[in-house]
């Protein structure tokens, strides 16, 4: 977006993705984002911050997505009367995040849904856990509160309410189906059951460890986050890890959206009724975790990053050893391709189920994978490649179509895609030093944003006191998407929502926060 | 079909024998019949997450893989915690699932038992007791067999699954 008809005073950001920052009025926060949005741009995050103990009041940060990387706007707010103007009418998915700035901070949006979304009843309506002088010794008993879904009447309508506990091995959620027959007019989401306040866990942690609780933001992407978090900090400290650290980096994150595509194709046959895709893509899957146990010494990589570099090298024999395991990966899951696109009972259940039409997508703001199946090119290691994936030239993949059917054969390509990145990793790993010692970081904000494979991951630090952190927000790509499921399953039978719910795999954990 | 047919052959049976302990060397068959004489029938487990990150549960589905096939030695996991044995729980136990997992222990039939996975179940772990995190799940349930690890590798769930067996009825 051209910024110049805002005048807006803009500072870049260092860092090794581009960002750039702007301290905005509530009035010219809507014009940009307007302008943004039109420009094809889209939100990315919102976040608040408590500044009483620094310049005073509060600060709003809303992080925009366009074609030049993330533009950053920050609206002060004076303490006594916290509020700022809402952006749900210009992007749908601000809804929910203002909803939690509400609920861990007490900014409110001047219009919109007032109910709370992260706080449930474990801590009371007037108390804000992120405010810097909320104590949290003082934890008062929890009150029931009600929550008022959205009531859908009519001749024959009726609700189905499942969870938090599910019935399968899933994380903790509720869902609100409003039906006719079996067929669904509406679902509400309820979340935040696994809200166990990271956000505020983070200011007790140590600027040099901060890695390991952001790797366990989601589990599935802890190379995502942990990366995301190094490359904040790095940011603030002026340095740039050595080049055998970014390469590893790379593997590292390649191999984990290698490990969930697998799971997540087999899932999604079995949901389907395969359970011999199952069967066939869980123990690929398996493969690839021991082979990370031989290679790294771990089947997770959730402490494989530290700031500066990397902690777990590869020898000469694992790097030969994981690299002789690429092409009969890349033949199996080709022939797993052509079974899942041979047989006709699963493609029937894929194709034209849970459709996100693109314009949908657009407007909503789907993104990630998913966003890529409903023609949302994004891909931060294309549009802004941060080493080594400059080096690498990553084909983005995508479909028009928005189905179940269009994010398996996304799913199928990134896993092929992945592996191609794998071998010229493998092939290609520079040698040299795993880790570089951190100058001190300078006292402002880092951000740090990587494609993890649900979607981008950011990661907004600040440097406090002592050796701690000030205040660390992760984003999760799944505060976008999961209001979008809610369209997704409209008009699909009841019996589809696992499929579909599935086919987007968004994490609980990471938006729960 | 053919393709499929053939693929299932080609790969054929790749479940691996159980990593069981020295008192418990014996074949599977052993620990089959273990199981029979105990609950006589399969040991059924009910999943719950409290507040995990969700890297255990990426763990307790590779259980369900075909190299350890825990449905081949009589353990499988159940939809209601009205039909298991066994919950497994997961997650530093979050203030806003500490209900839930209470009346999930309470909708659970005696006998019963409860693992709790990870470190977090263990102790919190990483993100402790606080305003949202009710810590460890023995803080909220009796708790039979702790299993740390973040996550825990499949061998760890099994041996300690394995360790409940071993536990005397209550």
């Amino acid at each position: 977006m051209d910024c110049m008809p805002f005048a807006l005073d803009l500072e870049t950001l260092p860092g090794a993705v581009p960002v750039r920052r702007a301290v905005v009025s509530s009035d010219k926060l809507r014009s940009v984002c307007t302008a943004v949005h039109e420009s094809g741009g889209l939100l990315h995050a919102l976040w608040g911050c408590d500044e009483r103990d620094r310049k005073g009041g509060y600060l709003l940060r809303v992080a925009l997505q366009d074609a030049a990387g993330l533009l950053l706007l920050e609206l002060p707010m004076n303490a006594a009367q916290p509020c700022f103007p809402t952006l749900a009418d210009i992007f749908p998915a601000a809804e929910r995040m203002q909803r939690a700035v509400y609920d861990l901070l007490g900014l409110r949006a001047q219009e919109g849904d007032t109910r709370p979304w992260l706080r449930h009843a474990s801590w009371p309506a007037d108390c804000f856990p992120l405010r810097r002088d909320y104590d949290d010794r003082g934890i008062r008993a929890a009150q029931n509160e009600s929550y008022r879904f959205v009531r859908v009447t009519g001749d024959g309508v009726h609700e189905i309410a499942v969870g938090p506990v599910h019935a399968g091995t899933i994380e903790p959620g509720h869902f609100r189906f409003s039906v006719v027959g079996e067929k669904v007019l509406r679902l509400e989401e309820r979340l935040g059951y696994t809200h166990k306040g990271i956000e505020k866990r983070f200011e007790t942690q140590p600027l040099m460890q901060g890695q390991r609780l952001a790797a366990r933001v989601s589990g599935d992407s802890a190379v995502a986050f942990s990366w995301a978090y190094c490359m904040a900090l790095e940011g603030l400290c002026g340095i740039t890890p050595p080049p055998r650290a970014l390469w590893l980096r790379a593997l590292c994150l390649e191999r984990e959206r290698i490990a969930n595509h697998l799971g997540d194709l087999g899932a999604l046959g079995n949901d389907a009724g395969f359970a011999v895709g199952l069967a066939q893509f869980s123990r690929l899957k398996e493969d690839l975790l021991r082979a990370n146990q031989r290679a790294f010494g771990t089947r997770y990589l959730m402490d494989a990053l530290a700031p500066g570099g990397i902690r777990c090298n590869l020898d000469e024999a694992n790097r030969r050893d994981l690299l002789a395991t690429v092409p009969p990966l890349v033949a199996e899951i080709s022939t797993l391709h052509e079974i899942y696109d041979d047989h006709a009972g699963l493609q029937d259940r894929f194709t034209g189920t849970g459709r996100v039409e693109p314009a949908l997508a657009r407007k909503l703001g789907l993104i990630g994978l998913a966003g890529r199946a409903s023609g949302q090119s994004w891909d931060i290691r294309c549009d802004h490649a941060y080493a080594p994936y400059d080096k690498l030239a990553v084909r983005m993949q995508g479909r028009l179509q928005g189905d179940v059917a269009a994010r398996v054969a996304v799913r199928f390509e990134e896993t092929l895609e992945s592996l191609r990145l794998c071998q010229m990793l493998l092939e290609n790993l520079p040698g040299g030093e795993l880790q570089l010692s951190l100058p001190p970081p300078a006292k402002r904000l880092g951000i740090g944003w990587i494609e993890g494979w649900r979607g981008p991951v950011l990661i907004a630090l600040e440097p406090g006191e002592d050796g701690l952190i000030r205040r660390c927000h992760p984003h999760d790509p799944s505060w976008q998407n999961w209001p979008v499921i809610e369209h997704a399953v409209m008009g699909n039978i009841v019996a589809d929502f696992p499929l579909i719910n599935k086919s987007f795999n968004l994490s609980y954990s990471g938006q729960d926060l | 079909m053919l393709r499929t047919l053939k693929q299932i052959t080609r790969i054929g049976i790749i479940s691996e024998p159980v990593p069981l302990t020295a008192a418990e060397r014996g074949e599977r068959d052993a620990l089959q019949q273990k199981i029979r004489r105990i609950y006589g029938r399969a040991l059924c487990i009910r999943h719950v997450d409290a507040g995990s990150c969700n890297g255990c549960e990426l763990e307790i589905h590779a259980l369900n893989n075909p190299y350890y096939n825990l449905e081949g030695l009589g353990i499988k996991f159940v939809a209601s915690p009205r039909h298991a044995d066994l919950l497994l729980v997961t997650g530093p136990v979050s203030r806003h699932m500490q209900d839930a997992l209470r009346r999930t222990y309470e909708a659970t039939p005696e006998p019963k038992w409860v693992i709790a996975l990870g470190d977090c179940g263990c102790n919190g772990g990483l993100f402790g007791c606080s305003y949202a995190s009710a810590g460890a799940v023995a803080d909220v349930i009796p708790v039979d067999v702790t299993v740390p690890g973040c996550p825990p590798t499949p061998g760890a769930i099994l041996s300690g699954i394995l360790a409940v067996l071993d536990k005397p009825r209550p």
